[in-house]
């Protein structure tokens, strides 16, 4: 029984990590970045909620949150990711470890380094028993925004015409040009959902782990391992990656206490090992 | 349909790699130079001040600067001002080599710092090879002041036989030990294995059942399968020998899934129960120092400290500061600077003012500080003046008619061997 309660918990946290993984994929997908600076915007996420929760109550952060760092995102792939592009991918990724390290100092000097408590808010506050097994309804609370995210996300890139033109993008950038269409705004607002998505995990991580400016180290590299995992750019990839890794680190955690953490590399060597593109990984000219 | 170069250019090998360079991203550290001169005092500190220890560093630092800028502005130190150079330590593989570069580097007088107890065993063996006097503020583990022990470091933090029986024979008094189910969640590096050992040592020997030790990575994200085995293992008292922000986490995420069972701990420090939030805490745990402690010199610390950095300080801000404080006054009363002099006065039954009811002094064979802790209890939130008033103090640990002594271990049961 403790093996079934380990899995459908491993359900919920793989939740959280995808809400995150997703949007790292999505920003890869398109634009070629691997944005280390993505768990800096998951702490900005998180700290933001701090701030609005307060005045405005925790609904409020949900939409404040990843309005104000997709605002970010816009500015930072405007102002400096654009002029990247074309050059070397190399700087891609100095300029957003450089970013992260940034954005890190600056909410400590800002902030503090001190750990800032926010506690869930009451309506979140409590427990579902079902049978014997035990559920938080916080935990709940995340699976649902995840879902949603999840399914706000296929509708935009498979029902819109903006959907349409990101697929094409990720499929062929030249041709998408060719046809007459600026990829430009197009890679802002992807960047911008990106880092939105890693926000709204922020926000509802603060109630889970302290917000402190480091936060977003402890969990960037289990989402990268997600996107590795399930195939670069492949977005359902992601989801069952993400859900595999909460139930990995559960069953783990059950019998090999130690190795919880360390699980997730080691399933990733061993997809890697038969499946080099990941899960779901597909074929693309560029990453070959 | 072919894909684009120019979007990405990107190889699968290169992104890979990527992941790599973010694990290794830790192992850089910022080395911070705040002032240099030739005949001045040199101070080298070394502590985490990022990752999971991150928080206890910066008030390590916050606390350390604030003791070199009054001793400054006292006059500093045999008439010389004080110099301090910092580094962060990042973790075991690295902090050894930052103290060795501060010591033939910067030619610090002695070395104060560090947190981890995996990093602290490194450091104190280099403080040893190259004769320079270490000051440890932050490291736990009894196996310092015991197997690992040398001449050159003195231990200014309480070791974890020290919070353990500090806390434990007050639970054991309250009738909460004996015949009682311990469920322990303890971080899986030097520290928690120590502090294991030594809370299983004394839980088991007053009668207590130890269920379960589960060992958890520093810096996990996530305690629910941990809560859940919790739940079916049904035990009296939940037990943490965990360290840094892990207690934060732990904590916040205990009170998420409203278990009845009480959590106590092997350690406890102030910065992450600020962290957690009043309404994730309760019970009864152990402190080394308190900003509520009501002497003239704490609470004159106190103030300063809060005037400075806008907010009181807490135990790890305290054991950085008085180790600077008691390194002046040494080397005023030895009117020297040399280890070995210095090494003679510390064993010799010097007292400090450590900011707290009795006076200080280090005990000769292991170079532990014999002190007091206390015993405090979680105020309800009505009773909070603000939001940094969390405890109240129960007791002081030990008391006035006990010697200092009685909570540090016995040399059978942590025996040191200086050579």
């Amino acid at each position: 029984m403790l093996l079934v309660e380990q899995i459908l918990n491993g359900l919920l946290s793989g939740a959280y990590y995808t809400l995150l993984a997703l949007g790292l994929s999505i920003i890869f997908s398109l634009g070629g970045v691997v944005n280390l600076a993505h768990g800096a915007f998951y702490a900005c996420g998180a700290y933001l909620t701090v701030l609005v929760a307060g005045p405005l109550g925790f609904a409020a952060a949900f939409a404040v949150a990843p309005a104000v760092v997709g605002l970010m995102g816009i500015a930072i792939e405007t102002l400096f990711l654009r002029r990247l592009y074309p050059k070397d991918p190399t700087l891609t990724l100095l300029f957003t470890f450089g970013l992260a390290m940034v954005f890190e100092q600056a909410l400590r000097l800002i902030f503090g380094a001190t750990s800032i408590p926010f506690s869930i808010p009451d309506f979140l506050l409590g427990q579902l028993h079902v049978g014997g097994f035990l559920y938080s309804y916080y935990r709940l609370s995340i699976l649902a925004v995840t879902i949603g995210a999840i399914g706000g996300l296929w509708l935009l890139f498979h029902k819109t015409s903006f959907g349409l033109i990101v697929r094409a993008g990720v499929a062929d950038t030249e041709m998408v040009r060719a046809l007459g269409i600026s990829i430009k705004p197009i890679l802002s607002l992807v960047f911008a959902i990106g880092v939105g998505l890693a926000a709204i995990a922020g926000v509802m991580s603060a109630s889970l782990t302290g917000v402190h400016p480091a936060m977003g180290n402890e969990i960037v590299t289990a989402a990268f391992v997600i996107c590795v995992l399930g195939g670069l750019g492949s977005f359902w990839g992601v989801v069952i990656a993400g859900v595999l890794v909460g139930v990995i680190k559960g069953v783990t955690a059950l019998y090999i206490p130690p190795a919880a953490e360390g699980s997730i590399y080691a399933l990733m060597v061993l997809v890697l090992i038969f499946r080099p593109r990941g899960m779901f990984g597909v074929k693309f000219a560029r990453l070959e | 349909m072919k894909n684009s170069k120019s979007a990405g250019g990107l190889s699968r090998r290169q992104v890979l790699k990527s992941g790599v360079t973010t694990l290794m991203a830790g192992a850089v550290g910022f080395p911070a130079i705040i002032r240099a001169q030739s005949d001045t005092i040199r101070i080298g500190h070394i502590t985490p001040r990022s990752g999971f220890l991150g928080t206890l560093g910066d008030y390590g630092f916050r606390g350390v600067n604030l003791a070199v800028e009054e001793i400054n502005a006292a006059g500093g130190v045999l008439g010389r001002e004080v110099d301090l150079f910092s580094e962060d330590s990042v973790g075991s593989a690295v902090a050894p080599t930052k103290a060795q570069k501060l010591i033939e580097r910067r030619d610090v007088h002695f070395l104060i710092g560090e947190i981890s107890s995996g990093s602290g065993g490194g450091v104190m063996a280099t403080a040893n090879r190259l004769k320079t006097l270490y000051m440890q503020t932050g490291c736990n583990s009894d196996a310092l002041r015991g197997e690992k022990c040398n001449r050159y470091t003195f231990h200014v933090e309480a070791g974890n036989t020290m919070y353990t029986k500090t806390i434990g024979n007050w639970q054991h008094r309250a009738g909460n030990v004996q015949g009682k189910k311990f469920y322990m969640l303890t971080a899986d590096y030097a520290f928690g294995h120590d502090l294991a050992r030594v809370s299983t040592r004394f839980l088991t020997d007053k009668g207590g059942i130890i269920m379960a030790n589960e060992l958890i990575a520093t810096g996990t994200p996530d305690y629910s399968p941990y809560i859940l085995k919790i739940k079916a293992a049904n035990p009296d008292f939940v037990y943490i020998n965990l360290a840094g922000a892990d207690q934060t986490t732990f904590l916040k995420q205990y009170k998420e899934y409203g278990l009845p069972f009480k959590v106590s701990g092997g350690v406890m420090d102030t910065a992450q129960f600020w962290g957690a939030g009043i309404e994730s805490i309760t019970g009864y745990w152990q402190s080394l120092w308190y900003h509520g402690l009501n002497t003239d010199s704490s609470n004159a610390f106190t103030a300063a400290f809060t005037e400075k950095y806008k907010k009181p300080p807490e135990n790890q801000a305290w054991g950085d500061y008085i180790g600077v404080k008691i390194m002046a006054q040494a080397m005023e009363e030895a009117k020297t600077t040399d280890s070995r002099k210095l090494i003679a006065l510390l064993e010799s039954g010097m007292e400090f003012d450590i900011l707290k009811p009795r006076q200080g002094q280090f005990r000769k064979w292991d170079h532990s500080l014999l002190q007091q802790m206390f015993v405090v209890k979680v105020k309800d939130k009505a009773d909070m003046s603000d939001k940094w008033d969390i405890f109240e103090v129960v007791e002081a640990s030990p008391g006035d008619n006990e010697p200092l002594g009685a909570i540090q271990p016995t040399k059978d049961e942590n025996l040191c061997k200086m050579g």
